[in-house]
């Protein structure tokens, strides 16, 4: 009976596989960083500096275990008991959705580290191609009638929703505050969208792999990637000259780290990514360093823009969901209006 | 044959007659013939292609980089892992729930078939909020989980179980007929002749269902290794730990790394082309194994 011999030896791999995937390293601490996708290469030079930094002064071993997807859905994952030791999502909402839905970070979570806790920053800029053959420079030519524009659905993607205020902030600065008119500017932009991909990445597609568009709105760091990993030489970034400043935020969860034990290591963790090393890995990797001397190695990278906080123009990304995006918001209202013509 | 048959019929205007009244003129033929091949080759081939281009892409060095990389290799141990525990359950399970139901009569019986055939009519994404309601934080078990410090979704049991419920019913469903078709009769045999209900089962069942079991258990390991929705929803993504070979391959696209989500695909249709193979190789032991029994 060769068969169930075959069937018997199956039966004794099992433990031996489990004892192998069970096998954890003893006598170090480990922490989980929760984030979403764009970070990993940030995140997989910065563990290994961060290792080094605290096995310097804390003379301790500490293995960062990562995962990474999108924002929102990450978030929702720790409120449904991923056991995550400290959040490095996009966005102050999707963090903040933490405390509202689970109670695991005290209301005052943003203020307690520098920057709105946010050691990196990174801002929309316009990625167009090879050339610029349509010339565009600034926000006012996405809204010219020969050109097309690439940008996710508001509605469905987190992303997207930075273009959109990124475009409203602009018409804003524009029309001296004037709200109707950056209305009819942001209408305008959206009536030169051929397709709404429902995500980011998507829409990377369909501007590179469809070759749809003229220009692509994206996050600075993003928009570096996708030239360094889609064709370099193929794709230009243009700054425009008054864009939005995105803050992904970081936090400790105060609840996981209370029940393990382990927030002597994460608080660490977090307050070493406003070192020069971190910094300066941040910049390396696309993103914006928040410390202004080590923002200035990086000037030739990052262009001057002026940049506004979400705070600021639109009172707080709360507010700017409720007008902008839920539905019978501004946004509903745009699409509808595009719809009819 | 055929044209001998015809080439007998001594008036060659009819022969030809009865020809074109059998069978398709030249032009459909191809044309049908055409349009099957290139559906194939649309749908099918290339895909296929286009993922082996990308993975090759950039030469076979950074192919190997790519699945040589360790959260690349902890994402085919995993796999590996999850496959080795959810396929032996299934088949203890599927010969189980085959053998009451294609050699026992009881209530209810229409009931468990029907059971059986859920998982295949629930979307993947819904098994995986099932579950997430069942054992999560805030789900109905997480707060006793959670005082005991057992984890369950977010780690690798979680992956098993979904996996495990996506894949019951391949076994039980390739079995459920072959036994109900084969009948009684031998077991019945080999019970009044003394044998006891193991020695019955492992000498005269088993051997009875040997290649429609292989086959189901070769369709219940593609589909664990391949499954994607129900994992997403419970791995919570931690690389090197709780990713799966297809949620590491949506990680990698997800970060521009397509020539590396490229590799890992094509790794992953490697195994679902093996298994094919695998498959062909079976069926066709199947059809010389039930010719062999028909003639005596």
């Amino acid at each position: 009976m060769k068969f169930v011999k075959r069937l018997k030896l199956v039966a004794a791999l099992v433990p031996a596989l489990a004892l192998g995937a069970e096998a954890v390293a003893q006598g170090s601490v480990s922490l989980l960083n929760v984030s979403y996708d764009p970070t990993r290469e940030f995140y997989r030079e910065y563990n290994e500096a961060f290792a080094k930094h605290w096995k310097g002064t804390a003379g301790q071993d500490v293995t960062v275990r990562q995962s990474h997807g999108g924002s929102g859905s990450q978030a929702r994952a720790v409120i449904d008991g991923l056991d995550a030791d400290v959040v490095t999502l996009a966005l102050a909402y999707d963090v903040d959705a933490l405390r509202k839905n689970a109670d695991l970070i005290p209301e005052d979570w943003q203020s307690r580290l520098e920057s709105n806790s946010s050691p990196y920053t990174s801002t929309i800029v316009l990625l167009v191609r090879k050339g610029n053959p349509k010339n565009i420079q600034d926000w006012d030519d996405l809204i010219r009638d020969d050109v097309e524009v690439i940008t996710p659905n508001p509605k469905t993607s987190g992303g997207a929703r930075w273009n959109y205020l990124a475009a409203w902030g602009y018409a804003l600065k524009q029309y001296g505050g004037d709200e109707q008119k950056a209305y009819d500017f942001v209408s305008k932009l959206f009536a030169n969208v051929p397709v709404l991909d429902p995500g980011a990445r998507g829409a990377t597609n369909t501007f590179v792999q469809r070759r749809l568009g003229d220009v692509f709105i994206a996050w600075e760091n993003e928009a570096f990637l996708s030239v360094e990993q889609l064709g370099k030489g193929e794709y230009e970034i243009v700054v425009p000259s008054v864009s939005i400043l995105a803050e992904p935020p970081v936090t400790v969860v105060d609840k996981n780290v209370d029940r393990k034990g382990t927030r002597a290591v994460a608080e660490g963790y977090l307050d070493y990514l406003y070192s020069d090393e971190a910094q300066r890995l941040a910049g390396k990797h696309y993103y914006r360093p928040s410390n202004p001397a080590i923002a200035a190695e990086f000037a030739d990278k990052f262009p001057d823009v002026e940049l506004f906080g979400i705070d600021e123009v639109f009172g707080g990304w709360n507010k700017a969901q409720e007008i902008h995006f839920n539905d019978g918001g501004h946004f509903d209202a745009i699409l509808e209006a595009i719809a009819k013509r | 044959m055929t044209t001998q048959t015809l080439g007998n019929v001594a008036n060659p205007a009819l022969a030809a007659r009865w020809r074109r009244a059998t069978s398709e003129p030249d032009w459909l033929r191809w044309t049908l013939i055409g349009i099957s091949l290139s559906f194939l080759a649309l749908f099918l081939i290339l895909p296929l292609l286009v993922v082996l281009y990308g993975a090759f892409e950039q030469g076979l060095a950074v192919w190997t980089a790519a699945i040589t990389e360790p959260d690349a290799l902890a994402a085919i141990r995993l796999s590996l892992f999850v496959v080795a525990i959810v396929v032996p359950i299934n088949v203890v399970f599927g010969v189980a729930a085959a053998w009451a139901i294609a050699k026992f009569e009881f209530r209810g019986k229409s009931i468990l078939i029907t059971l059986i055939d859920m998982p295949f009519a629930i979307s993947p994404v819904v098994v995986g909020l099932i579950f997430v309601i069942l054992f999560g934080t805030q789900g109905w078990l997480g707060p006793w989980l959670a005082a005991h410090d057992l984890r369950i979704i977010f780690a690798v049991p979680g992956i098993v179980i979904v996996i495990a419920f996506g894949t019951m019913p391949f076994i039980a469903r390739e079995l459920i007929p072959l036994m109900q078709q084969q009948g009684k009769e031998e077991e019945e045999a080999s019970l009044t002749l003394g044998a006891g209900g193991w020695k019955t089962f492992w000498y005269v069942t088993l051997p009875n269902i040997k290649w429609g079991l292989i086959y189901g258990i070769i369709l219940c390991n593609a589909r664990a290794l391949g499954e994607f929705g129900a994992v997403a929803v419970v791995s919570g993504r931690i690389r090197g730990e709780t990713n799966t070979m297809p949620l590491h391959i949506e990680v990698l696209y997800n970060e521009y790394m397509f020539t590396a989500a490229f590799a890992v695909s094509s790794l992953l249709m490697g195994l679902a082309l093996v298994t094919v193979a695998i498959k062909s190789v079976v069926e066709w032991q199947t059809e010389r194994s039930r010719r062999s029994a028909d003639t005596p």
